[in-house]
């Protein structure tokens, strides 16, 4: 891990200069992207990387014993690696496993993990804030086998309610949940709730889908034992995603999907799955992906995710700031103040539905997401049927914030 | 590029800020139909008071969008006291204007095809929809919610 000191050359100018959509025009204003919490940007280097294995290296991986292909699972493997170093997974590459996205790794930790190793009566513990990739697959375990999923409260100002934690972990044996929310920025105290559960015998899974690009991830030294989260939320492509978890857990997990790439053996009277990961990764897999997101890793590494860290929060103080001074209370932060939260700011602008404000705000180029943001549980918490969210990455810069502003002041114009 | 004037008209900012026929009928008599848009949380339930053929009042609750409260508050001006068949045919044209391209607008009547703008009234407001793809879906919402509960009562 990247400690001590630190030659830093974090410029968020820089970054941004690295990512060619951001030179878009849109509705005759150069874009305002603020719509990283459902998917970052990625830099030419990325693209150029996914670019040149297709040129150069392209062809299946783990099978070939020709040049290019040898080179496509070297970089295929090559991108394990790089994830599992950039997380700190204690066994290296052996436990990352690769998958579409994080709602296929959460689904995969619950139809292979949960289906072989929870029972009618167990308890499975979420929260309030979660996605509902973290919440669906639960309750269709919950449909074939009998177990409880309970939930851990929401306070009112916005973050776990861990006053009964040791209440709610009464017969748990999984607690999943998210480190920081897609739709308050809330970054929840992982390594405490993980001790807590951890204590009673529990397992602890988290999706770190959107903290993934806003913080230093260390498995580590959270001490966890599942991670979910995905490529395209971290600079990466899409259609890669990470689940991440110990080595000796993975051993206790049954394949998922059948078929090639994933067997040790096919008789006609059966067959024997792989060891390791590739028990988990059937047919061909995605290799230019994995490229992509390799050099996404390279990238943040690069940057260092202390500094895109303290930009994130240096980013959300100003704009919270400046979202309460501009507008008086009637933009409503529906999110804690900032301590413990990331760049991910969803809003509820007075009299106007946030499906106006995003069609409004789209006038100015600026791409903001309106919605539920698949959280219904923690809407219907908070008494709300949609935010309009606008989200940071590490390419974001105050001038965004001064264009939302702007672009809001003429939401509230319009429909006041 | 599509104006954003196009899309929140006057009429539509008017009758999102004061729907019309807003609120609840005794059911039964009335008969009580829910509309949702599931991807982004936009709810319309109408409640039909048919009689003799003739939809004798129509109430609306909900929540969501300007267009889609809006566009539910103008249905229920258009088709209230209206024959059955006189708001299957409204309903039918509203849809179609939906569904029209920008350019197959008409302001006559040349072609069977196209839609005739002048029997909408107040509704052609909701034109300047169709250049925003993405918002018909809350346009239609009511209107369907509307045809679904006139299909229930046939039954």
């Amino acid at each position: 891990m990247a400690t001590g000191q630190r030659v830093t050359s974090f410029s968020a100018s820089r970054v941004r200069a690295d990512i060619p959509l951001l030179a878009r025009v849109v509705n005759g204003r150069t874009i305002t992207y603020l719509d990283s919490g459902a998917s970052s940007l990625q830099p030419r280097a990325v693209i150029g990387a996914m670019s040149r294995y297709y040129e150069l290296r392209h062809a299946n991986v783990h099978r070939g014993v020709y040049q290019t292909a040898n080179e496509a699972t070297e970089a295929y493997e090559g991108s394990r690696a790089a994830v599992a170093r950039f997380i700190n997974a204690p066994g290296g590459a052996e436990e990352v496993v690769f998958t579409k996205n994080t709602t296929e790794s959460l689904n995969l930790l619950a139809k292979s993990w949960g289906a072989a190793n929870l029972q009618a009566g167990d308890v499975v513990l979420l929260s309030e804030m979660e996605h509902h990739a973290n919440i669906v697959p639960w309750f269709q375990l919950r449909d074939t086998t009998g177990i409880e999923v309970r939930f851990i409260p929401v306070t009112d100002d916005f973050r776990l309610d861990l006053t009964n934690l040791d209440e709610l972990l009464k017969g748990v044996k999984l607690l999943s949940v998210t480190s920081m929310s897609n739709v308050l920025g809330t970054k929840n105290p992982i390594k405490a709730v993980a001790q807590a559960a951890h204590a009673v015998g529990a397992l602890v899974a988290v999706d770190a889908a959107q903290s993934i690009v806003h913080e230093l991830t260390d498995v580590t030294d959270l001490d966890i034992d599942f991670m979910a989260f995905s490529g395209h939320k971290m600079l990466g492509p899409t259609g890669i995603g990470v689940l991440w978890t110990r080595q000796r857990v993975l051993d206790t997990m049954p394949p998922f999907l059948g078929g090639g790439g994933m067997i040790a053996d096919v008789r006609v009277d059966g067959f024997t799955p792989a060891k390791g990961v590739a028990r988990f990764e059937a047919g061909t897999p995605p290799i230019a992906e994995a490229v992509g997101l390799f050099a996404a890793v390279r990238y943040l590494e690069g940057l260092g995710m202390e500094n895109v860290a303290a930009h994130d929060e240096e980013l959300t103080g100003d704009a919270l700031t400046r979202l309460e001074s501009t507008f008086d209370g009637r933009v409503r932060v529906i999110g804690p103040s900032n301590t413990n939260r990331g760049g991910v700011i969803s809003l509820d602008v007075q009299g106007v539905h946030p499906h106006d404000v995003a069609q409004v705000l789209d006038q100015f180029g600026v791409c903001v997401r309106p919605g539920h943001h698949c959280a219904k549980p923690l809407m219907k918490r908070f008494n709300l049927s949609a935010t309009a969210r606008a989200s940071f990455g590490p390419y974001s810069m105050t001038k965004d914030t001064d264009v939302l502003l702007e672009a809001l002041e003429s939401a509230l114009k319009m429909f006041g | 590029m599509a104006n954003l004037e196009d899309l929140y008209r006057e009429i539509i900012l008017d009758h999102y800020r004061s729907p019309r026929n807003r609120g609840e009928l005794p059911t039964p008599p009335a008969h009580k139909v829910e509309g949702f848009n599931p991807l982004c949380g936009d709810e319309v339930t109408v409640y039909l008071d048919v009689e003799d053929g003739v939809l004798k009042d129509i109430k609306m609750t909900g929540h969501g969008c300007s267009i889609s409260q809006s566009s539910s508050s103008l249905m229920g001006s258009a088709v209230k006291g209206k024959p059955i068949e006189q708001v299957q045919a409204t309903i039918d044209t509203f849809k179609q204007l939906m569904t029209a391209h920008e350019t197959t607008l008409s302001k006559d009547t040349e072609h069977d095809d196209e839609v005739d703008l002048r029997t909408l009234g107040e509704l052609a407001a909701l034109q300047g929809v169709v250049k925003f793809p993405v918002r018909i879906k809350c346009a239609v919402l009511a209107w369907n919610t509307l045809r679904q509960g006139l299909e229930e009562i046939a039954d």
